[in-house]
């Protein structure tokens, strides 16, 4: 992979050593520089003041030293929403997404092309469609006049208002039928570079289909599941738009993960440096998975 | 069980999956066609294209798509842009900080960035970026950057440097070996780059909804919800009108990526 500058004049190559690589790489470095990292430094500033988003407070921010983490720490909501969000992430991206994925990829090998299509063209339709659209077709399907109680009633089963008898499972359902997707296009790009030899001579063997996924074919791709596990975790760390529409975080506060709770301290309630402390929160945890999924990767780069 | 009536199974099984997942999917199809449209996906009692009729109007759709394509290509333009010429002194050269430099990338990546729109929205207050579609079309294009740079180096390092050699020896600068040499190889790459990036612009709700207050400067995903947030009667034939509307590129540009490429290959270069 790694590619030398080659026999390149001596003279040339070292009259242009640093402008070869600085000109070329300096728009991205500082776009990323001032709208990635900056952001993260300032929420590092921001969440030692009271800024707000009105008053006094909002042009002449005081420093606060540690109090909104004192506050944030000791206060009940962060522990709930951080637990809220723990059930949704496990629920829906590492037992949802991630074992629907891998359990779609694996029974779609070596079916027939239709049914692989029919199959395919479904779980991707979900996850194609623009965030917010998707999230309006669920709010409609779970909806008490919904598609979702039309069918139940059709086959004499209870109808109800799933949003507000059952948010947090609505919301996981609806995080598993959106980003499904993905970890099935992950598995089923790690399954075909699967040799089907080992699988059939562990036949030959007599090993049953569970046994050869969990000794042959598992073993094969741990690493797309490694990999897979930490990006789907990071992207539902990151989910808000989905439970905005759907609950808003509710009833009451059933559904209000960090980013939720993030976006109601800073943007409901005004207080852009409480809500800039818990961001920082749910970039740490970000950045711990970030870091594990940039190690399992190292040797790639 | 025989190996028949077991494939039956799997089969039937994989049937209702994709029932299950094409379900919520229907309702936007109906309702969009229907007079009287009700929540619950339906024959439409009575046919109409009235619905779209009535969202095609400047204020209520063709603006927030033109923000919208404005918002998302600049985006794309911009990310494309910096990553090649970002990527090829990663892929052509012997630095020392290429390493600690693609793992910051790396890095990135994965960090979820809905955690930073409230230090970005504050951010933004302090350098009067609040309501500036270039500064949100920069954001989009740099939260898209690591992603894009790592696919861009991906597909570079797959050119054989001895084609650049020949340039090299011609007297073409970097630069001009870049652009008439590697480039041209890898424009399927770069496009599916550029694609990607608009995509996900296009469809990010939350972006733009924290930084852009003005309804005259919001792209589609922000007005859909203006629409269906309006409180009172909403009329669902109208907000599955419109979502069809601004679902529709989105659909068009996956269909050339997937096609021209093979949809498991665009992951490829994120994740491998």
């Amino acid at each position: 992979m790694t590619t030398a500058a080659v026999a390149r004049p001596a003279a040339r190559r070292r009259g242009a050593a640093v402008s070869r690589w600085l000109l070329p790489m300096a728009p991205a470095v500082l776009l990323l520089g001032l709208f990635v990292a900056g952001p993260i430094l300032w929420s590092g500033y921001v969440s030692f003041t009271n800024a707000a988003l009105t008053g006094a407070a909002a042009t002449d921010p005081e420093f606060v030293g540690l109090e909104n983490f004192r506050r944030l720490f000791a206060d009940p909501a962060l522990w709930h929403s951080a637990w809220v969000t723990v059930v949704f992430t496990v629920g829906s991206a590492v037992i949802g997404q991630n074992g629907l994925g891998l359990l779609i990829a694996v029974l779609t090998r070596h079916r027939n092309r239709l049914l692989r299509n029919t199959v395919g063209i479904a779980v991707v339709s979900a996850w194609v469609l623009p965030e917010l659209v998707a999230a309006f077709a669920l709010y409609a399907f779970l909806n008490p006049e919904g598609t979702l109680n039309a069918l139940l009633g059709a086959v004499g089963l209870n109808e109800q208002d799933w949003l507000y008898s059952a948010p947090l499972l609505a919301v996981i359902l609806g995080n598993v039928w959106r980003g499904t997707a993905f970890s099935m296009l992950v598995y089923q790009a790690a399954l075909s570079e699967v040799p089907t030899e080992l699988a059939e001579a562990a036949e030959v063997d007599g090993a049953g289909a569970l046994r050869r996924f969990w000794h042959v074919t598992l073993p094969i791709i741990r690493r797309s599941v490694l990999t897979n596990l930490m990006l789907v975790t990071l992207q539902t760390l990151g989910v808000f738009t989905l439970i905005y529409v759907l609950t808003a975080g509710g009833p009451g506060d059933a559904t209000q993960t960090l980013p939720l709770l993030m976006y109601d301290e800073a943007f409901e309630l005004d207080e852009i440096g409480y809500g800039a402390t818990i961001s920082l929160v749910l970039l740490a945890v970000g950045a711990l998975f970030a870091v594990v999924y940039a190690r399992t990767l190292r040797e790639e780069v | 069980m025989s190996r028949r009536s077991s494939s039956r199974l799997v089969g039937a099984l994989l049937g209702v999956i994709a029932l299950l997942f094409a379900a919520p999917l229907l309702w936007l199809l109906t309702a969009s066609f229907d007079a009287e449209a009700p929540l619950a996906a339906a024959v439409p009692g009575r046919f109409t294209l009235d619905n779209f009729e009535q969202v095609l109007s400047w204020e209520t759709s063709l603006r927030p798509l033109w923000n919208g394509l404005l918002l998302s290509g600049g985006a794309a333009v911009v990310s494309v842009v910096a990553a090649v010429l970002c990527a090829y002194p990663l892929s052509r050269y012997r630095l020392r900080f290429r390493r600690p430099f693609l793992y910051t990338v790396l890095f990135a990546t994965g960090l979820p960035i809905t955690a930073v729109m409230v230090p970005v929205y504050s951010m933004f207050v302090r350098l009067d970026l609040v309501d500036s579609m270039l500064g949100t079309t920069l954001f989009l294009a740099a939260t898209s950057l690591p992603v894009a740079i790592w696919m861009t180096k991906n597909f570079m390092d797959g050119v054989p440097i001895s084609l650049e050699e020949a340039a090299w020896v011609d007297g073409a600068s970097a630069l001009q070996a870049l652009r008439s040499v590697v480039l041209p190889l890898i424009v399927p790459g770069v496009s599916v780059v550029g694609i990607f990036t608009f995509i996900n612009a296009w469809g990010n709700f939350f972006v733009p909804f924290v930084l852009l207050l003005d309804p005259a400067k919001q792209p589609a995903s922000v007005g859909v919800f203006a629409f269906f947030g309006q409180g009172g009667l909403i009329a669902y034939g109208q907000l599955a009108a419109y979502s069809i509307l601004y679902t529709a590129p989105v659909i068009a540009l996956y269909l050339m990526v997937s096609r021209s490429l093979g949809g498991a290959f665009t992951l490829t270069g994120a994740i491998k």
